[in-house]
């Protein structure tokens, strides 16, 4: 399992009602429902990742988050989720608010952009990164909204969101040097978000 | 007509008739003493009969979704695409039964029936029919054939909303509820085209106030018109212009011309209603469109179709197509939202089609990839 869905599991209480959005093939949510037996709907828009969420006999729904979540009602989770979106979204930040009025809390995960890589990457050669984590060319990618882990930090002081646990965690090691620097080393944010 | 029976048909099937002589109490208050249900099945019930699936037809449909009647049919049932070995309701696992509503026109007690209390055709007479009504009469059919409670029971459109009300009606005997470009209730414009088509048969001057049976007549101009109508709202602009755009069938727009010109989709729609007149009752059409409009799964839970779901114990696959105006993909999305409140598990595709609400019945890879994979998981 990606290291972000492994980390994710300890804030999710058991038997609590989740909503994860942009599902992908189901892996978090099955092991979700498979560990801490909670009640959960998976959002998403790729048809083969659909097929798949169906096999696992999983509650996948249809549905574009570019839409918005108008159709949940508010506090109507305990937990909505989003692992490695927010960067496909239009309107990350009015997604992010819908998820803090659908959800008593929520979990984000992202691509860290600050990471040194990438800025190597442009630094040296003057062009968008393209690398293992963000495999895509920059006229082609359905991440049009990179953000760094300072960037996001800013974006929940304006908006007044209360962070309850953030953590980095790195596919490889590193682990000294991302707890230090982490938004230079750190590749994958976690945040655990709710209304302050 | 097929030469060979195609592997993957069901092959050919005999319809049966079950006469119930128990009364059925109807929801506008009125009995039916006793009354005929025909039915098909395909595949085979196994021993714990654990996987029986029961189909819900639509408005024109009836009792024969799948395979064939004789080796000179020119058309298997309707909806050979989705029922047979290894297709999504796959009758090597499921063992499945397709009736024809009480009401209907195709061998069940309707309209036509003689009415045993006078022993003439009942036609005008015949009464209001209910979903409810419907629901209760295929229970009582899994009654006959010994199910307690159906694998899934599956339908499209009016068959969705008869699927919807088992899940309300007898939570226990259904485990999986396929609705597919169904509603929660008609929208102000389906009422508002049924009423069209009603108004048609109506008004024609053979409909006898529904007694043309006893005149040796028949309102088929009328029951055309509204067929002509219904159809219309079948299918979506874009499919209607692929198949016929502005071609013509007669006639030309030449200066000085004073024949008559026809449009290939003037004759489609004329060759529609006159085959449905031949082959549908008016009365039927009534009724049938009646209950349609009075179809509100919310109406006794105070409006709120969150609380209608309580009831509700079965999982739901909910399926909706792209360009289907007649009951569009918000409609669906209202019964996929009225699930998560009240708990319910579901699953939603909206399947991309140029077909509009015709699609529900038309070969589509990845409806059928869906529908296949849902039905997979569906334990027996």
């Amino acid at each position: 399992m990606r290291i972000d869905l492994n980390e994710i599991q300890h804030w999710i209480p058991q038997h609590s009602r989740i909503l994860d959005l942009g599902c992908g093939d189901g892996t978090l949510l099955k092991y979700l429902i498979d560990t801490k037996q909670v009640q959960g709907y998976g959002l998403e828009i790729g048809s083969e990742q659909i097929n798949i969420c169906i096999d696992k006999g999983l509650n996948v729904i249809e549905q574009n988050l570019d839409r918005g979540l108008g159709n949940f009602a508010d506090k109507s989770f305990d937990t909505v989720l989003m692992t490695q979106a927010l960067q496909t979204l239009h309107f990350p930040h009015l997604v992010l608010d819908e998820m803090l009025r659908v959800g008593k809390e929520c979990i984000v995960t992202f691509p860290n952009f600050g990471h040194w890589k990438a800025r190597l990457h442009l630094f040296t050669r003057g062009r968008m990164p393209v690398s293992d984590l963000l495999p895509y060319e920059w006229y082609d990618t359905p991440n049009i909204h990179f953000c760094t882990f300072k960037d996001f930090e800013v974006l929940c002081h304006e908006r007044k969101i209360k962070v309850i646990h953030r953590q980095v965690v790195n596919e490889s090691s590193q682990g000294f040097f991302k707890d230090i620097m982490p938004n230079l080393f750190g590749e994958t944010a976690i945040y655990h978000l709710s209304k302050s | 007509m097929p030469d060979v029976i195609p592997a993957d048909s069901v092959g050919l099937v005999v319809p049966q008739i079950h006469h119930f002589t128990q009364p059925l109490l109807l929801a506008c208050g009125k009995t039916l003493d006793e009354y005929d249900i025909v039915y098909e099945t395909y595949g085979q019930l196994n021993t714990a009969k654990s996987n029986a699936v029961l189909i819900c037809h639509a408005l024109s449909g009836h009792h024969h979704a799948a395979g064939y009647h004789s080796m000179e049919d020119k058309r298997p049932g309707w909806w050979d695409a989705y029922i047979g070995p290894g297709k999504p309701i796959d009758t090597n696992k499921f063992f499945v039964v397709a009736l024809n509503n009480i009401g209907g026109c195709h061998g069940s007690t309707g309209p036509r029936s003689i009415n045993a209390a006078t022993g003439k055709v009942w036609g005008a007479d015949f009464p209001m029919i209910r979903v409810r009504d419907w629901v209760a009469g295929q229970a009582c059919l899994a009654d006959v054939l010994g199910i307690d409670c159906w694998a899934a029971v599956v339908g499209g459109s009016l068959g969705g909303m008869q699927v919807m009300r088992w899940a309300l009606q007898y939570p226990q005997r259904i485990r999986h509820a396929v609705v597919i470009a169904s509603a929660l209730k008609l929208s102000t414009q389906n009422i508002a085209f049924n009423e069209a088509a009603r108004k048609a048969i109506i008004s024609d001057p053979n409909f006898y106030n529904g007694h043309y049976i006893d005149h040796d007549s028949l309102p088929k101009n009328g029951l055309a018109i509204a067929r002509m109508i219904g159809h219309i709202t079948y299918l979506s602009d874009f499919a209607m212009g692929e198949k016929f755009g502005r071609d013509l069938r007669s006639g030309n727009f030449n200066l000085g011309n004073a024949e008559p010109v026809e449009f290939q989709i003037e004759s489609y729609l004329r060759y529609q209603g006159d085959s449905f007149a031949n082959t549908f009752d008016a009365n039927s059409y009534l009724r049938i469109t009646k209950a349609l409009d009075y179809f509100d799964l919310a109406r006794e839970y105070d409006d709120d179709p969150v609380l209608a779901f309580k009831q509700a114990s079965a999982k739901f696959l909910v399926i909706a197509f792209s360009t289907d105006w007649r009951f569009a993909p918000e409609r669906s999305h209202e019964i996929v939202n009225a699930l998560v409140g009240a708990n319910k598990s579901v699953t939603y595709a909206e399947i991309e089609s140029k077909f509009g609400h015709d699609a529900f019945l038309l070969p589509d890879q990845r409806y059928q990839q869906v529908f296949a994979r849902y039905m997979a998981g569906v334990s027996v």
